[in-house]
């Protein structure tokens, strides 16, 4: 059994008509400003390597302009690389014949789209079986599948609408169940969510975090938001100017930020949400006391349960339930303010 | 002129090429036209055959049916198409007025012509628009085409048109083609063209196939605008039927051709309204059809 993971190595993009012969030089130091400058052409990514685990979701942020749709369209290759590779379960997307590539698309990816790109003149059932009637699956099945999926994403009684009238999020749905409908291992967001206003946005959010558990695809989740960022991303990995500056998890990312440009990002953060409470336990000394909290529990969550129990110490044990480590309100508390160092660095 | 006395005669007079030059070539350029017409107008000939077929058909469909036939015909073609009362009440009302002053057999001549002009430019405008969205090199080398097709006087091409053809239906036909076929060429492009990027990406990342892509996006978006083509064509295939009857195409153009040459004011602008009749029911019935195509794009969700 393949791991469906997706490994992106070396990749290059340099828009412009004769980007090859400048990998050379990008390689050799010359930025994004100097090369439009003196050559006329785009530097789009460079140096890319990205492993995005299979059955996990990986979110790639960016601001605009830092190369994070660009290199989700590699993927399915949308885009075709200056140099580099796309590998999944093996085999190099970017050196696929043009029937292979399709055949690609057709069973292994599924895409979202930040505004929706549904068809207009298909009602909702008809666009969610777009993928499989390019497929050429029968139509009774596909539809069938279709409205299973409709269901899932919340969408039951609205089937013969067309796109026009739905709001923003029931567009999005669609995208959605149009995607899952598929039925393909790998999952691609492009600011899926960007588009939508922020309530609809959580709603949106917790719908994927639902679906993942259960369906455990690989997700490529691209967006400019670092709260959404961290919410969804078993693995973060940051994009500035088409260069990776930081991949790991979200606890890793805002615990130790790579250097300014991510310290101002994660300046803002709610840590609370982010930070496990087995990052910040001392050492057990002494029997566990106060209530037990498992691993992998975010702060927010464990002060809440400890105040609710109204004790001020608690323990923090494994899966399996064993004690693992100590902890107490004021630590949690100090964890959760943004630390001054931080907004000393920023002074500086 | 003053001036021209201080300068050099090359200066003032354009040094045309001398007459016997343009001669020369005007006429190997004629011979050798007429020529090729004598020697291929057979097979020119057979191989327009079918339009003759196809026109002398249904323009005796249209004439010998008993008239009534026909009005219900047209009557129920307009309201499926527009699904609008006051289209069908008013198609009703223009055809009748047509019959009372006589008009109706010239009237069912020119139809069967514009009906046959507009499948024609259908036929070939679409597939010529659906090449040139596809490559800009094509596009390049149609437009400046269709820029002469349409800018080019009408009776202009008259000329090679008789030449090949003769006089007669079928030559009227084709010269009516080439006047109405532009706007057809040009929108089925356009219409592609700006058919959203964003969903030509998605039919890409699905995995489509370029006739997937032609069939499920590209042609039904482009709809409206193509709509809008056959809608221009209808209109100038009734514009030029018209110039047409000077080479032979009978019904109301011709009648409005002897109107002019006998200053018959009366016979000349009933004929007209009679065409302005005809061009008004075409008109809403497409537009309308185009619009009922479009349906759901008029939902918009509040």
């Amino acid at each position: 059994m393949a791991s469906h993971a997706i490994e992106v190595k070396n990749l290059y993009k340099i828009f412009g008509p004769r980007g090859e012969d400048f990998v050379d030089v990008v390689k050799k130091g010359m930025g994004k400003a100097e090369l439009n400058e003196k050559h006329g052409h785009v530097l789009g990514l460079q140096d890319i390597n990205i492993l995005m685990p299979g059955g996990c979701i990986t979110v790639v942020m960016g601001l605009s302009g830092s190369g994070k749709s660009t290199l989700i369209r590699h993927i399915n290759r949308l885009i075709d690389p200056t140099a580099g590779e796309v590998l999944y379960d093996g085999t190099d997307v970017c050196k696929m014949s043009e029937n292979d590539l399709r055949q690609f698309r057709r069973h292994k990816t599924a895409m979202v789209f930040q505004k929706f790109a549904l068809l207009p003149h298909r009602t909702v059932l008809e666009n969610t079986i777009y993928g499989l009637e390019i497929q050429g699956i029968e139509r009774r099945e596909s539809e069938k599948r279709a409205r299973g999926w409709i269901e899932r994403v919340g969408l039951k009684g609205f089937e013969n609408h067309y796109p026009n009238q739905l709001s923003g999020g029931m567009q999005q749905r669609v995208g959605l169940a149009r995607a899952l409908t598929n039925d393909a291992d790998i999952l691609l967001m492009d600011e899926a969510y960007s588009a939508l206003d922020p309530l609809i946005r959580m709603d949106m959010q917790t719908v994927l975090l639902d679906l993942q558990k259960e369906l455990k695809k690989t997700v490529v989740f691209i967006t400019h938001d670092l709260d959404e960022a961290l919410r969804l991303g078993d693995k973060i990995a940051i994009l500035r100017d088409g260069r990776v500056v930081q991949q790991g998890t979200g606890q890793q990312i805002v615990l130790s930020p790579a250097d300014d440009y991510i310290t101002a990002f994660v300046k803002e953060v709610n840590r609370g949400r982010v930070v496990h409470v087995e990052t910040i336990m001392r050492p057990l000394s002494g029997n566990p006391e106060g209530v037990s909290l498992p691993a992998g529990m975010v702060l927010e969550a464990a002060a809440r349960t400890m105040t609710g129990a109204h004790v001020a110490a608690a323990h923090v044990v494994d899966e399996n339930g064993r004690p693992i480590g100590a902890i107490d309100l004021q630590t949690i508390i100090a964890a959760m303010v943004t630390p001054t160092s931080h907004a000393d660095r920023q002074a500086a | 002129m003053a001036i021209c006395s201080f300068l050099p005669e090359l200066l003032c007079k354009f040094p045309a090429i001398d007459d016997g030059t343009i001669r020369m070539a005007r006429k190997s350029v004629d011979d050798g036209f007429k020529g090729f017409v004598r020697s291929y107008g057979d097979a020119i000939d057979a191989v327009v055959q079918p339009l003759q077929w196809f026109l002398n058909y249904l323009e005796r469909a249209f004439v010998s049916s008993p008239w009534f036939l026909v009005l219900i015909i047209m009557i129920a073609v307009v309201y499926l198409g527009s699904r609008h009362v006051k289209i069908t009440i008013g198609t009703a009302l223009s055809m009748l007025a047509i019959g009372l002053v006589g008009l109706w057999n010239d009237t069912m001549i020119t139809l069967a012509m514009v009906t046959v002009c507009t499948l024609i430019s259908i036929v070939i405008g679409i597939p010529i628009g659906i090449l040139m969205a596809r490559s800009d090199r094509v596009q390049g080398l149609v437009n400046p085409i269709l820029d002469v097709m349409q800018t080019m006087p009408s009776f202009v091409y008259l000329i090679p048109v008789v030449m090949i053809f003769g006089i007669g239906k079928v030559p009227g036909l084709i010269a009516v083609v080439i006047y109405a076929v532009p706007p057809m060429i040009r929108l089925t492009n356009l219409g592609i063209r700006l058919v959203d990027k964003e969903v030509l990406e998605a039919a890409d990342a699905f995995g489509s196939s370029a006739w997937q892509k032609l069939k499920n996006v590209q042609m039904p978006l482009a709809l409206p605008t193509i709509m809008a083509g056959i809608n221009q064509t209808i209109m100038m295939s009734l514009a030029m039927v018209v110039i047409a009857s000077m080479i032979g195409v009978g019904g109301l153009g011709k009648n409005v051709l002897q109107a002019i040459a006998n200053q018959f004011f009366t016979v000349g602008f009933l004929n007209g309204f009679a065409l302005v009749g005809i061009a008004i029911i075409f008109d809403r019935t497409s537009q309308a059809f185009g619009r009922r195509l479009q349906k759901h794009s008029e939902v918009i969700h509040g």
